[in-house]
């Protein structure tokens, strides 16, 4: 028999083309329904983590650019947007929901080159995620009356300042898009600056979707172009999505102002995992959180606590199951972990686990020799965390997972909850009792139970503490772009 | 006392299990994957109406698939037309295998069920695919199904044994993993799904969390037990999808036919057909995405 030996059997590449996203050399700035070159003409260069080839130019906004958004958003909002029937206005969300499902390709894509996760997390989450908040979205906006307790007619903001992260920037931009335009506010949309194509494409849906101008603008830029975008007066509402430093200088700068604000903050997701779960697939899940979201809206710098019964053969398995992650192109299909974002954020990572180690943790790393070029991180595990230990406290957006324990059930939550974030948790137990006493004991803005980064668009998704306040998702989120 | 049954999560399992199956396995790749589907083959003919005739022409078939093609593992089929395979495959290395035990039901006496076996073995059966008594199963009688797999283990001989859970009518995952645990205990040499004769056969999920009860086998006691996926698996691409299934949770260690079989029927004609293509360098760029 030819087959007796065992088969190397190595994946060959299998790449998304990058030819299905034709780019432009250069981006100007969507303002007014027209794309326009910036006012004193400044670009930054936009790169792929991957490679460090430049994709493509885009435009630096300054204050007066940033200016002439705000105008032609509310010339928008004036003219076109406030005086539109609701069920009109439906029918343009809509149409944004369904150009951008048919150019999903194109986003997964931009995404991807941009950011460095892997395409299927991008083609099978970020992208459809984001359609999927537009289909809800499209569905409020002539039932807005139901979206507040009173019942009473509810009223748009105004103009809304939309700023989003760079770790998952379609979706980000999707959560705060569609229910501003659904509620009847005009938008001006400003993407991080490393992660500003799928912005821009966005722009060029709501162009195909004919929206009329200045109803949704983006302007790229800095942390520049954001603060002028918070402090400009004829902004009614900021929503924000990115670090909690940046997150408490907007809060300082809206301060006395009548401007709305919701802040999607930092977090550190934790996983409970008791001595009665279901092992394989707690672990499963931990693996696709910590290590090959690239950075999703609940996966950043996961904590996972084992019943200390347990902990040895979780930890096992663990270092075992990190072994078999596949690392690289992230334009492969079948790449588990791609690239870090940047140089800084790659060199954030590995400090990270430095003083973890040096604080007292076991490091294990997947064996993987990373390319030359570009940015890179083996998944990582850090072992014996101790609460009180950095690695336990402090957000990291990185392939990084720190392992406590706890003994009981109260144990485990006392530790979950000590920590300044609680954006979201998982609990594993075979034991419903067990789940639902822990998940109402998490200060976390969600909690899932043998599950973790489920989404869906009419459940609400966002903080406590310094994980920020306000919610993308469901009726609870409409609140932040509606006078009730 | 009923035992506890194992812990298993649902939704979780099955999204890793798409997400492995729907793996690109694209070129180079391609070309070896489908050649190793075809050596685990069990190529396999389980019909009231086989003949003498028909099982010579399989056997043929099963020792020269297509020019270049690798021979398949072995070919299965019931316990009277043993002596026909044997004398046909004489000498090739292909493997004879045959069910037993009151297939596809189990459901007669144990005595019965003993001397197929041993009749089969004596006629030349190299392997024997028995089914588990899914009745006791299911009324808990744990000890009662373990009890017959060894003894069936037993009148076995030489002969490797592969135990068929038929998992479709053991009620859910959690009833699945047990009854690998069962089979395992039992003393079982290949954990099989199913016998193809119901509607639920092999899935993704299935197929992982077996998987995953023979990893776990290995880790605790280092017996490194087989996997035989069978029923419904028609395609290259869901065999290739099956593939990547079992290299990234069980490793390279279970990519040959003495760790793991593919039972079917028509899926050798699939896999030549995609062969062909890949050697004419028609699909050589396009993804093979699994479809199961």
């Amino acid at each position: 028999m030819s087959a007796l030996e065992p088969v190397d059997f190595a994946y060959a590449p299998a790449l998304e083309s990058p030819a299905a996203l034709p780019l432009r050399e250069r981006y100007g700035l969507f303002v007014g329904g027209e794309w326009v070159a910036p006012a004193d003409g400044t670009t930054l260069a936009t790169t792929n983590p991957a490679t460090e080839e430049t994709l493509a130019l885009i435009a630096h906004a300054d204050e007066a650019d940033v200016d002439r958004a705000v105008r032609a958003a509310r010339r928008g909002f004036e003219k076109y947007w406030r005086k539109m029937r609701q069920s009109e206005r439906a029918k343009y969300v809509y149409r944004i929901a369904r150009a951008l499902t048919e150019r999903s390709r194109e986003f997964a894509l931009a995404e991807t080159l941009e950011t460095g996760k892997p395409i299927r997390q991008t083609r099978d989450f970020d992208v459809p995620s984001a359609g999927a908040h537009f289909f809800y979205h499209a569905g409020w906006a002539d039932k807005l009356t139901w979206a507040t307790n009173g019942g009473e007619r509810a009223r748009p903001l105004g103009v809304c300042g939309a700023i989003v992260s760079w770790n998952f920037p379609l979706l980000s931009a999707a959560w705060k898009l569609a229910p501003a335009l659904a509620c009847g506010n005009t938008v001006v949309l400003k993407p991080a600056e490393s992660t500003s194509l799928s912005a821009l494409l966005l722009a060029d849906v709501c162009a195909e979707a004919d929206l009329p101008p200045g109803v949704v603008n983006v302007v790229t830029g800095d942390a520049r172009t954001g603060a002028a975008l918070v402090e400009h007066g004829d902004v009614d509402g900021v929503s924000f999505s990115g670090s909690v430093e940046t997150g408490k200088a907007i809060r300082r700068a809206t301060a006395g102002t009548a401007k709305r604000l919701s802040l999607q903050l930092g977090g550190k997701s934790a996983f409970v995992v008791y001595d009665d779960a279901p092992f394989d697939q707690a672990i499963e899940s931990v693996v696709a959180a910590a290590f090959s979201s690239g950075g999703q809206p609940a996966g950043t710098g996961c904590r996972l606590f084992v019943q200390e019964n347990v902990l040895e053969e979780v930890v096992a398995r663990l270092r075992a199951r990190l072994g078999s992650l596949r690392h690289g192109d992230p334009l492969d299909k079948n790449t588990d972990v791609g690239a870090v974002r940047s140089r800084a954020q790659r060199e954030r990572i590995a400090e990270f686990v430095r003083a973890g180690v040096e604080e007292g943790a076991t490091l294990v790393q997947a064996a993987w020799t990373p390319p030359e070029r570009g940015f890179w991180f083996p998944a990582s595990m850090l072992a014996d965390v101790q609460p009180s230990h950095g690695a336990a406290r402090e957000e990291i957006a990185g392939p990084v997972l720190s392992v406590l324990s706890f003994r009981t059930p109260g144990e485990a939550i006392e530790r979950v909850n000590d920590a300044p974030y609680g954006l979201a948790a998982a609990v594993w137990t075979s034991s419903g009792a067990l789940a639902l006493h822990t998940a109402e004991r998490l200060r976390a803005g969600v909690v899932w139970c043998n599950a973790f980064a489920r989404f869906d668009p009419s459940a609400p998704f966002g903080g406590f503490k310094e994980s920020g306040f306000g919610r993308d998702g469901g009726a609870p989120g409409l609140a932040s772009y509606l006078h009730a | 006392m009923p035992r506890v049954l194992a812990r298993v999560d649902a939704a979780t399992l099955e999204a890793r299990a798409l997400q492995l199956a729907r793996r690109s396995i694209e070129g180079g790749a391609k070309r070896a994957a489908i050649d190793l589907a075809i050596a685990c083959l069990d190529l396999t003919t389980l019909e009231g109406k086989d003949t003498p005739a028909t099982v010579r022409a399989l056997c043929a078939r099963a020792m020269a698939p297509a020019p270049g093609a690798p021979s398949v593992a072995a070919v299965c089929l019931y316990p009277s037309l043993v002596g026909v395979a044997r004398e046909a495959l004489a000498g090739s290395g292909v493997r004879v295998a045959s069910v037993a035990t009151a297939f596809p039901s189990g459901l007669s006496p144990l005595e019965g069920r003993l001397r197929e076996v041993r009749e089969a073995v004596a006629a030349g059966a190299e392997e024997i695919d028995m089914v588990i008594d899914r009745g006791a199963f299911l009324t808990g009688r744990y000890d009662l199904v373990r009890d017959e797999i060894a003894a069936v283990k037993e009148a076995c001989g030489g002969a490797t044994l592969k135990v068929i859970l038929e998992a479709g009518e053991l009620g859910s995952y959690r009833a699945i993993r047990f009854a690998c645990d069962v089979a395992l205990d039992g003393g079982a040499d290949f954990l099989k799904t199913a016998t193809g004769k119901i509607g639920v056969s092999s899935t993704p999920a299935i197929a992982l969390l077996m998987c995953e009860a023979i990893r776990e086998r290995a880790r605790t006691s280092g017996v490194r037990v087989g996997l035989k996926l069978a029923g419904g698996i028609r395609t290259a691409a869901a065999a290739l999808g099956y593939l990547a299934l079992v290299h990234e949770t069980l490793g390279p260690d279970w990519l040959r036919p003495a760790r793991l079989r593919f039972g079917a029927s028509s899926l050798l004609d699939d896999l030549l057909r995609e062969r062909a293509t890949v050697e004419a360098g028609g699909y050589s760029n396009a993804a093979c995405v699994a479809s199961a």
